[in-house]
């Protein structure tokens, strides 16, 4: 018999004010930028000084979510951590690698080269925790958190371990803005206003982020949700059978699912994927990215909503529901996908 | 439990282009390291390097890939040894197939020849996707038509041992009943430059747990098994090279890059993988040790290896002399080498090594030793505190 | 020799990222290492390539930095007997 995994605590840094407050408060939904800059807590509150000096963006926000988590789930130690990042540690990656084109591979400090490799984030986590248990990162794409998030439901559902601090982190530079916008991965400036259900031209608006979260094999009064299922391809042929086989191995049919969080994101090449997933499933339809922006890891910020929304029992006008909900939501599907790449599905139940 | 077993493998590495030329090549103690000749560097003369010596156009043209896709080296070297490894399979058995694959680098080769170009230079534009790990294993992916869960590991240099473990699960949740693990990692100028700045590369051939070791060769390489439940490989008939039976992975939460003088968490994931393939430490007949020869990891591991074994250490050896450390590869790479010894009954010589470290004293197996093997360990330590060990065993029907 | 020092603080304020320290606040004679400014073994190569780019000097192995990098004040020694620029 597997065990049943719960979600027990999170933490969402975004481009929303979502670390303070409670879920969706003072909500700003910004057309106008190709680009959403991330609101940053004040890390020093969460941070020691001499541990901070060298950290990155995306090992403080990392850092932060996972305190923030584990106090909500009242957690001190998890047993496991698991981080999923798309681009990694690219701050300092770039710093190094200018570092090295520029001075011709001369005078070279490794600080930058030790914090580009992408396991920084976790590694951080588990010393600044003290976390001594089984640490993982995944570094693949739109399905970076999924495959984290796959793995650590997965060590406890074997029981190798009762619970896991889970996450999605991304951080971007200018650089790296500006050439994704080269190659058309974000949308050019003049476009706006920026809609998600605007899928004329190639690109999302970007942005970045950490949304962390605390698996357990035991519900308490924190629980959100149980994590009923979670599977990801690289390439799939068919959507519809992609979802079919997903809620068949989990006994449920197309109609029982009470909600759909798409992660439409205006991308003209990601259209025909959200098309056939929305089409297919007659339930409500709910959104995210409009909020959070699209990046490789930005379907945990998705994760944090759908968690929200279900121990609430609310659906905020904010997500710009299709259809009327149900009277009770007892079983929420996920949906995300890349480029026509890494689709991915998570189910949440009630609990 | 549901034992897992390896049904399959490939490998290319500066030793050989797949299996049995890197066999050949341990078995008449015929290590490759030398200076770069693929890869333009100022470093070339101060460093060694286990160079795979196929170009990036010669090792297309023999994929039957058009060079001018220009894929990373990492994807390429991942796409001739996954190559290798799932030759058997049929074409619906591919669709099915999962793929765990580790990088540390991706499609850096590409990025640093054309970071500042990328403006001006319209037709570069193609690698800044291609430089993220999950699209270099996606390239992979593809090429097979892989169709199962596909991702992507990256825990330095740890990475391919916990592509292997996250395999592992997908078998024992029944997610999947046959998964590719491994990894792929290429020289660049990045990875060079960054362990030269830790000034842990030696400009001779690496002497792994000798007293006066003075760094390591980097390498590059790719190697991936094909893992399946003793269930499936049976039912289906295929020959098993040898059961996965143990696995550990820990974080020393020590220090950002260095392991700790006692070797915590080398011992504790040698110690996790010994429980759970349920032995006793002296059923250990032979360890694939880490053994880059930086002065720090030798130390520590060495340590690590007396608190688990005490007195009675197996026959031990670091087979970094022959082929470099391949970083995310070298767990899958010395997986092979694992398996290799069990089933040609032999311990790999460990090369260069002349006096023992004075504190540990431990000293490698030197030559090539015939022995009935049963269990071999495998060590793979990496920054940010990643340690992992892998356990396999004699497959017995 | 004063004016080294001050250089070389500044210089490792800014080359090890000590947000909070201020250069006049770092006592010359006191352990960089350790208890001191608490500096670890990344920071140590971190001052070697500073030793390197700015003065000239190039230390082949790293042990040789624990005595040049006791202090502030023995660094600026050390510089001030071996530099080259």
């Amino acid at each position: 018999m597997k065990n049943r995994v719960y979600i027990n605590g999170s933490c969402a840094i975004s481009s929303q004010p979502t670390f303070e407050g409670d879920f969706l408060d003072n909500i700003n939904e910004n057309v106008q930028d190709n680009v959403l800059p991330v609101i940053e807590p004040n890390y020093r509150d969460y941070i020691a000084p001499p541990a901070i000096r060298r950290m990155s963006r995306a090992v403080k926000m990392g850092i932060v979510a996972s305190k923030r988590a584990l106090g909500e789930a009242c957690l001190e130690l998890p047993e496991a951590i698991a981080v999923g990042t798309g681009m990694g540690c690219v701050q300092d990656s770039e710093k190094f690698l200018r570092a090295v084109l520029d001075n011709e591979e001369q005078y070279l400090t490794p600080t930058a080269f030790i914090q580009s490799t992408h396991n920084t984030v976790a590694g951080q986590i588990a010393l600044e925790l003290q976390c001594k248990g089984a640490n993982f990162t995944f570094v693949d794409g739109s399905t970076s958190f999924e495959s984290a998030l796959s793995d650590a439901a997965m060590q406890i559902e074997l029981g190798d371990i009762r619970n896991a601090l889970v996450g999605g982190v991304d951080e971007n530079t200018p650089y790296c803005l500006e050439i994704y916008e080269l190659d058309n991965i974000i949308k050019p400036r003049h476009e706006a206003p920026f809609s998600i259900t605007d899928a004329r031209s190639k690109g999302v608006v970007f942005s970045e982020g950490a949304s962390f979260f605390v698996l357990s094999d035991e519900r308490n009064e924190h629980t959100y949700a149980a994590l009923a299922d979670v599977d990801f391809r690289n390439d799939v042929p068919d959507t519809g059978v992609f979802i079919g086989d997903f809620l068949s191995r989990n006994n449920l049919d197309i109609d029982d699912i009470d909600l759909m969080l798409s992660g439409r994101n205006g991308n003209s090449e990601d259209l025909a994927g959200f098309d056939t997933a929305e089409t297919l499933m007659r339930c409500t339809k709910l959104y995210y990215k409009h909020l959070s922006g699209d990046y490789f890891t930005a379907s945990a910020f998705g994760f944090w909503v759908a968690c929200n929304v279900l121990r609430s029992g609310h659906v905020p006008q904010l997500l710009k529901p299709v259809g009327t909900p149900s009277e009770e939501v007892r079983n929420v599907l996920i949906y995300n996908q890349f480029r026509g790449k890494g689709q991915s599905l998570i189910l949440l139940q009630k609990v | 439990m549901q034992p897992i077993v390896v049904t399959a493998m490939g490998i290319i590495s500066s030793i050989g282009n797949s299996v049995e030329e890197n066999l050949y090549s341990l078995l008449e103690g015929k290590p490759q390291i030398s200076r770069l000749d693929n890869l333009r560097s100022t470093l070339r003369d101060n460093i060694k390097v286990g160079e795979i010596k196929l170009s990036n156009s010669e090792l297309a043209k023999r994929l039957g890939i058009d060079p001018r896709a220009e894929y990373s080296r990492t994807a390429l070297l991942g796409i001739w040894a996954a190559k290798e490894a799932i030759a058997g399979l049929s074409a619906d058995e591919v669709k099915s197939l999962g793929f765990v694959s580790a990088s540390t680098v991706g499609g850096m080769d590409k990025t640093e020849q054309f970071f500042y170009e990328y403006k001006t230079n319209v037709e570069a534009r193609r690698h800044i996707y291609t430089h993220n790990i999950g699209e270099n294993t996606r390239m992979i992916a593809d090429y097979f038509g892989i169709g199962g869960m596909v991702t992507a590991v990256s825990t330095a240099c740890s990475s391919s041992a916990n592509a292997i473990m996250v395999g592992t699960n997908l078998l024992r949740t029944g997610r999947l009943s046959q998964v590719l693990v491994g990894g792929s990692d290429a020289l660049c100028k990045f990875t060079i430059n960054g362990f030269n700045s830790l000034m842990i590369l030696s400009d001779d051939a690496c002497k792994p747990f000798d007293r006066n070791r003075k760094g390591l060769n980097l390498g590059e390489g790719a190697a991936y098994l094909l893992i399946e439940t003793k269930e499936n490989a049976v039912r289906h008939g295929r020959t098993v090279l040898a059961v996965l039976s143990g696995w550990g992975n820990t974080n020393e939460a020590y220090h950002q890059t260095a392991s700790s003088a006692e070797g915590d968490g080398a011992a504790a994931a040698m110690a996790k993988a010994i429980d759970i393939a349920s032995i006793a430490p002296h059923d250990i007949d032979y360890i694939n040790a880490h053994g880059t020869a930086t002065d720090n990891n030798d130390m520590s591991e060495s340590v690590a290896i007396r608190r688990i074994f005490g007195n009675e250490v197996p026959d031990f050896s670091s087979t970094k002399a022959f082929t470099g450390h391949t970083l995310a590869a070298a767990s899958s790479v010395e997986a092979v080498y694992s398996i290799l010894s069990i089933r040609e009954s032999v311990v790999f010589p460990s090369l260069n090594f002349e006096n023992p470290i004075e504190e540990t004293n431990l000293t490698p197996q030197t030559t090539l030793k015939h022995k009935p093997i049963r269990n071999v360990l495998s060590n793979s330590f990496g920054f940010g505190g990643n340690c992992s060990t892998l356990i396999f065993s004699k497959y017995e029907k | 020799m004063d004016e080294l020092i001050l250089e070389l603080k500044q210089k490792i304020v800014e080359a090890l990222n000590l947000e909070d320290v201020k250069p006049e606040d770092i006592d010359e004679n006191a352990a960089l290492f350790g208890d001191g400014l608490g500096l670890d073994s990344i920071d140590a190569l971190e001052l070697i390539v500073l030793l390197d780019k700015t003065y000239g000097i190039r230390l082949a192995d790293p042990k040789e930095g624990r005595e040049i990098f006791r202090s502030i004040r023995t660094m600026a020694e050390y510089i001030t007997k071996h530099r080259t620029k």
